[in-house]
């Protein structure tokens, strides 16, 4: 069994935005945001739930009746954070606290702003919405909250139609994570392989078939293919293809052009790439390929390395030597 | 109802953060050990994992933890983006339907790659709660307070707790944290996220486990002393922390009547407490009395391994049975914020 290697890493980001519908409930809830106004639902036995939910917790009933609470409240709970991460709402040391607002019964999960100073935090004190400058509609249409004198006002307030905010129908969510990667044994090997421009893949120790590249398992039989290292050709046999017509950043050749999955002299697991240097309308099964590497002095550990696959000249495989690959 | 056993069961140990290998070369070496110990004649019928695709930060992730199982000729096999915990038990509902006798369970996280409490802020609700990214810690921090202010838990109890758990982990070699700490001195370092310090979270592990169930005549057949799963019920609670009772595990007390915890005396307990006050009250919602061993293990203050640390509870009790001399044992998995989720499986020798 080879030595184990250091584990290569890489940054890598998940970011998305997420759309989501907000229904006639969370719609209002953050319609009333919007405007400076926070509401609640009525629960059958009277009492009032901030943020409102569309079916009762306890019971699962519809709710609907939208009623309307104070922008202050009292804190039921509270965690000092004095080490903001940079997508929380404040920039300093805060407090999340659990807020039980005005004529609510339920508390609200917010940031209390104590001017970044723990002892002016204690449950029970009274604190007041601080609105952002721009709403869009969403949670954070409350900035944060922030202690007050403001006295109690008391009973949630019953809204008629006509008093009832516009809708928000839709909250955009951005998320984004940061990840740093360990490629593991099987891949850094792969990797570091192609630094030197070489293909390398692994043995599965059951029936002898070379997988490149592997994530350090015969998935087949499951066992690890952590035994011989085996060179593979950067030539070989495509198996299938599709033609690309939609742009991906990650791609390096221009529109359109063939994705193409390959059988590399050598190795029994298949391989993608693109093509180039070639008509679209000549790419096919069969097919004998060759690898067009970049520059060596512009190799890394990355698969960038190879460009694209271009026609080798060779005659084409015969069809029972990839059959199984399809 | 089948008489369903647990027959195997293996973990990695857990660290910090595993540099040098990715999650299948961490997990194959774990499910083959525990195939292995099971010493099965052919492969079992069914295969459930437990993992979550946010750790790893790709889509799919657990799709590669089957390079570890081998599925081929195609296998039967299911996957809850949940603890391994959640996974055992549908295993254990096949097993029940007569569906299959035999099933392999896994669980595994690798959450070094990315910001754990900052990735758990995805389980809160996505239009009121997760915009405001609060932290696991600060989430845990907001119960601990009510739990302390309405005097159900108070901070010495709490650092009893990370000192008992750590103190059990000595004599266990996959956990993380283990040793002898005093209760005074803990009590006088600072505040992490007030009023949670350091000791009172469980750490941050990247690990894994793995365990074979089988029906009765399978388990009677291939295993000395199988550990007989006699209960099992989860519980979920709404996930809006504000409608919730956070002084108590109200789940996990449902969940303990319905897998009969109090019909019998209880030996161990091995509970998925990932924070000390979080511990107490679920010790508290077991109904367990002063006489029953908690946490042997160190539990998940000692080794954390998130999507494995309950599976993980469920084969440590399991261990106690079949290698401990216990007669009875409880085990608990949880999920999501502030015991919103719960499992409890009781075992018998």
């Amino acid at each position: 069994m080879p030595e184990a290697v250091p584990s290569l890493t890489a940054p890598h980001r998940l970011q998305y935005t997420y759309k989501r519908s907000t229904g006639p409930v969370l719609g209002r809830f953050f319609g009333g945001l919007r405007d400076g106004r926070i509401l609640g639902v009525r629960r059958k036995d009277g009492s009032v739930m901030v943020p409102p939910k569309e079916y009762d917790p306890d019971t699962g009933e519809a709710l609907g009746e939208l009623v309307e609470v104070g922008t202050a409240g009292v804190v039921k709970s509270w965690a000092w954070v004095s080490h903001p991460r940079e997508k929380q709402p404040l920039g300093r040391p805060f407090a999340y606290a659990l807020v039980q607002l005005d004529g609510a019964d339920t508390p609200l999960l917010h940031a209390v702003d104590a001017g970044g100073d723990e002892r002016r935090m204690t449950t029970g004190m009274r604190v007041r919405a601080r609105f952002a400058a721009e709403r869009p509609g969403g949670i954070r249409d409350i900035e944060c909250f922030e202690p007050t004198d403001e006295p109690a006002k008391g009973k949630a307030k019953p809204l008629a139609e006509s008093e009832l905010p516009a809708p928000v129908e839709l909250v955009k969510v951005p998320v984004q994570l940061d990840y740093l990667y360990s490629a593991g044994q099987a891949a850094s090997r792969f990797l570091r392989g192609l630094a030197e421009g070489k293909l390398l893949g692994q043995r599965c120790p059951v029936d002898g078939k070379v997988y490149c590249p592997t994530r350090g398992a015969c998935a087949e039989h499951g066992v690890p293919t952590a035994g011989e290292i085996v060179e593979v050709k950067d030539r070989g046999t495509i198996v299938s293809y599709s033609v690309v017509r939609v742009p991906s950043e990650n791609i390096q050749v221009e529109l359109p052009f063939a994705a193409v999955t390959i059988l590399l002299d050598g190795a029994d697991s298949t391989f993608t790439h693109v093509m180039s240097e070639t008509k679209l309308e000549d790419v096919h099964m069969g097919m004998r390929v060759q690898a067009v590497w970049q520059p060596r002095e512009t190799w890394t550990t990355s698969m960038k390395n190879i460009k694209y696959f271009k026609p080798s000249g060779e005659p084409d495989a015969p069809f029972d030597s990839y059959k199984d690959h399809l | 109802m089948r008489d369903v056993a647990v027959i195997s069961f293996s973990q990695a140990k857990s660290v910090r953060r595993e540099a040098d290998r990715n999650e299948v070369e961490i997990l194959m070496p774990v499910v083959h050990e525990a195939r292995d110990r099971a010493g099965l004649d052919k492969r079992v019928d069914f295969i459930c994992s437990g993992s979550s695709d946010y750790l790893a930060g790709q889509s799919f992730a657990f799709v590669s933890g089957l390079d570890s199982v081998g599925a081929w000729p195609p296998i039967s096999e299911s996957h809850v983006e949940a603890d391994g915990a959640w996974a055992l038990y549908e295993a254990w509902v096949k097993i029940q339907m007569g569906y299959a006798d035999t099933a392999l369970v896994y669980g595994f996280g690798k959450p070094s790659m990315g910001d754990l409490p900052e990735v758990l802020a995805l389980q809160l609700d996505p239009y009121t709660a997760t915009p405001l990214w609060p932290d696991a810690v600060s989430i845990a921090a907001l119960q601990a307070r009510i739990c302390l202010e309405q005097g159900v838990v108070t901070e010495r109890q709490m650092a009893e707790v990370a000192v008992r758990d750590r103190r059990n982990a000595k004599g266990n070699r996959f956990a993380q944290l283990a040793g002898d700490f005093e209760v005074e001195k803990l009590l006088a370092e600072p505040y992490l996220v007030s009023p949670l310090r350091r000791y009172d979270c469980s750490p941050i592990s990247d690990g894994a486990s793995a365990m074979v169930i089988a029906s009765g005549e399978v388990a009677r057949k291939v295993c000395k002393n199988p550990a007989w799963i006699t209960g099992f019920a989860h519980i979920a609670e709404p996930q809006e922390l504000g409608v919730r009772d956070l002084t108590r595990s109200r789940s996990t007390e449902i969940a303990a009547e319905k897998a009969g915890v109090g019909k019998g005396r209880v030996d161990v307990a091995e509970i998925y407490g990932p924070f000390t006050h979080q511990e107490l009250l679920v010790e508290k919602a077991l109904g367990l009395d002063r006489s029953v061993k908690v946490n042997p293990s160190g539990g998940a203050l000692a080794a954390n391994p998130i999507m494995a640390a309950g599976l993980t509870r469920i084969g440590e009790a399991a261990r106690a049975i079949s290698e401990g001399g216990a007669r009875r044992a409880v085990a608990h998995a949880t999920s999501g914020p502030c015991l919103q989720q719960n499992l409890v499986c009781v075992l018998e020798g």
